[in-house]
């Protein structure tokens, strides 16, 4: 008898089994007739507490990480909306992506918001430009929106990070389809972000030339150190315990190759010390 | 949430095992103790299913559960390989593509497929040898491959249709290892999706028709495009020569 099978099964029946199980939502009493059917069809009584731990891993968790991400959204959204405002773009094109992307970063805030309500409880947090500090501490002082090069970093970087926050939370995720697949669906939107903010400063004059769509090992692309840890981690050749690298018909698969073929992850943790500097 | 009648007749309960069902049902049957027998089926609904017949009437039958799912991205990977493999190899290649920056993104994105490639190859055979497709033999038009325009365009198909794949797929895998492989490798192909639409016209990275569906690339909820296995299998039908099956692959 495989658990893991009865846990998904249940869920397909019920998509909202681990909601159920709240006991804050007075739903214990069912809790405990649900236990002794259990009994009854002779499934050991751990399956009790396994449940209760699942439910205990999964509405919270679904709330925390989609209120983390909210905070990640808020935080790009509020950027791109200074940013595309801004004159100093020298195509008309880079400030159309900007543009792009800002509402793209809205329309996710207010997904998210609207998400975050569907669970219910407590309304979803509201953030305002006032919450983030566009000099990171200090370290940019005003360049972020005065110094193209630097507009187009800053952007770099929370894309790259939101890609890596997204991919990181998705597993959490995996017992509520509905906000697996819209969580997938906004990181691939933040990859598609991060790969025009990179050609963009791949092509700008004076630019990064070697710079690519993709993240090669941990090359942060020039930007200062303090914002390595968005690319610690990204070096890495082997997955799932499969070497990536190697020769393969003749096409010789490199580390740089092998790290840029997959991205990684970052936890909650990794990634509210990258972004703390921007919150004010 | 749909109100439901306050009695549920029995026939009605079995058919409704099937089908996903709201709250109220679900404790009502929980109440009824037919919870119980339902989850004792599903107890017993183990990976029982080793043979994958790969015969000329069923096609390459790509299995259920989270090796179907790994079979179904390997096969995708496969076509995608073989797509820039032959891009890049092809004698003009330089002539089609005068720029080293666009010849350097062709074989990065070559690479990394072939990478993807590889990579599920290893791991279904360390994971379920039995279970694991044969190599596909690849379909691409000779129309596919004459000019920068018809090869970016091929190029934006498979890769659009990559990312919807996988997202669209990750629900439907068990195992968060799985998922969590499945999303290293989802961003990359968007990475390699928005380049390619920018080399067609730039700025189009996540705006526009999506192309391989109704719709633009990203909704106006700022999602990108999620599509079912059987959505992406009719798509991707062409440019393979074997018959995909995806038809024991879950959908939940």
């Amino acid at each position: 008898m495989n658990i893991f099978n009865i846990l998904k099964e249940v869920e397909k029946v019920d998509p909202e089994v681990f909601d159920r199980l709240d006991p804050r939502r007075e739903v214990f009493k069912h809790f405990g007739g649900f236990g002794k059917k259990l009994v009854a069809a002779a499934i050991p009584l751990a399956f009790g507490s396994m449940l209760n731990k699942a439910y205990g891993q999964n509405t919270t968790s679904v709330r925390e990480v989609l209120e983390f991400a909210l905070k990640l959204e808020n935080l790009e959204y509020y950027f791109y909306k200074r940013a595309a405002d801004t004159n100093i773009f020298p195509s008309a094109a880079g400030k159309t992506a900007f543009g792009v992307i800002r509402d793209h970063e809205e329309d996710h805030v207010n997904f998210l918001r609207q998400a975050i309500t569907g669970l219910g409880g407590a309304a979803p947090t509201t953030y305002t430009d006032a919450n983030f500090d566009w000099t990171a501490k200090g370290l940019l002082g005003n360049a972020t929106f005065t110094n193209y090069g630097t507009m187009l970093a800053v952007a770099q970087a929370f894309e790259d990070t939101g890609v890596r926050a997204y991919k990181g939370a998705a597993p959490a995720l995996i017992s509520n389809d509905a906000v697996l697949q819209a969580a997938l669906q906004i990181h691939s939107v933040e990859a598609r972000h991060a790969a025009h903010l990179r050609r963009m400063r791949r092509d700008m004059a004076n630019g990064m030339a070697a710079l690519k769509p993709w993240i090669t090992m941990k090359d942060s692309g020039g930007l200062p150190p303090e914002f390595q840890g968005i690319y610690d981690g990204e070096e890495v050749t082997t997955q799932a315990g499969v070497n990536i690298t190697g020769t393969f018909g003749g096409i010789t698969i490199d580390a740089n190759a092998a790290s840029e073929a997959f991205d990684e992850p970052l936890t909650v943790a990794q990634v509210t010390s990258i972004v703390a500097p921007f919150l004010a | 949430m749909a109100k439901l009648p306050t009695s549920v007749p029995e026939q009605e309960v079995l058919q409704g095992l099937k089908n996903p069902l709201n709250r109220r049902s679900f404790l009502r049957y929980t109440g009824a103790g037919l919870a119980a027998s339902a989850i004792l089926l599903a107890g017993c609904d183990d990976d029982d299913d080793s043979t994958v017949g790969n015969n000329m009437t069923e096609g390459v039958n790509l299995g259920s559960g989270d090796v179907g799912i790994l079979n179904y991205a390997y096969a995708l990977e496969q076509l995608e390989a073989a797509f820039y493999t032959a891009v890049v190899a092809l004698p003009n290649f330089s002539t089609l593509f005068t720029s080293a920056t666009e010849r350097q993104v062709l074989t990065d994105i070559r690479n990394h497929e072939v990478a993807h490639r590889e990579f599920f190859k290893a791991a279904i055979t360390a994971a379920a040898p039995t279970q694991i497709i044969p190599g596909l033999t690849p379909n691409l038009p000779a129309s596919a491959l004459v000019s920068r325009a018809s090869i970016l365009a091929t190029a934006k198909t498979f890769e659009d249709l990559g990312v919807a794949a996988y997202n669209g797929a990750g629900k439907l895998l068990t195992s968060a290892a799985f998922l969590g492989i499945a999303g290293k490798i989802v961003s990359v192909e968007a990475r390699h999706a928005a380049e390619i639409r920018d080399m067609i016209e730039n700025g189009t990275f996540a705006s526009g028709p999506a192309g391989i569906t109704g719709g633009n690339i990203v909704d106006a909820n700022g999602l990108d495009v999620a599509l079912t296995p059987t959505q992406v299998l009719m798509a991707a039908q062409p440019f393979v020569k074997e018959t995909l099956n995806g038809s024991n692959l879950p959908t939940t």
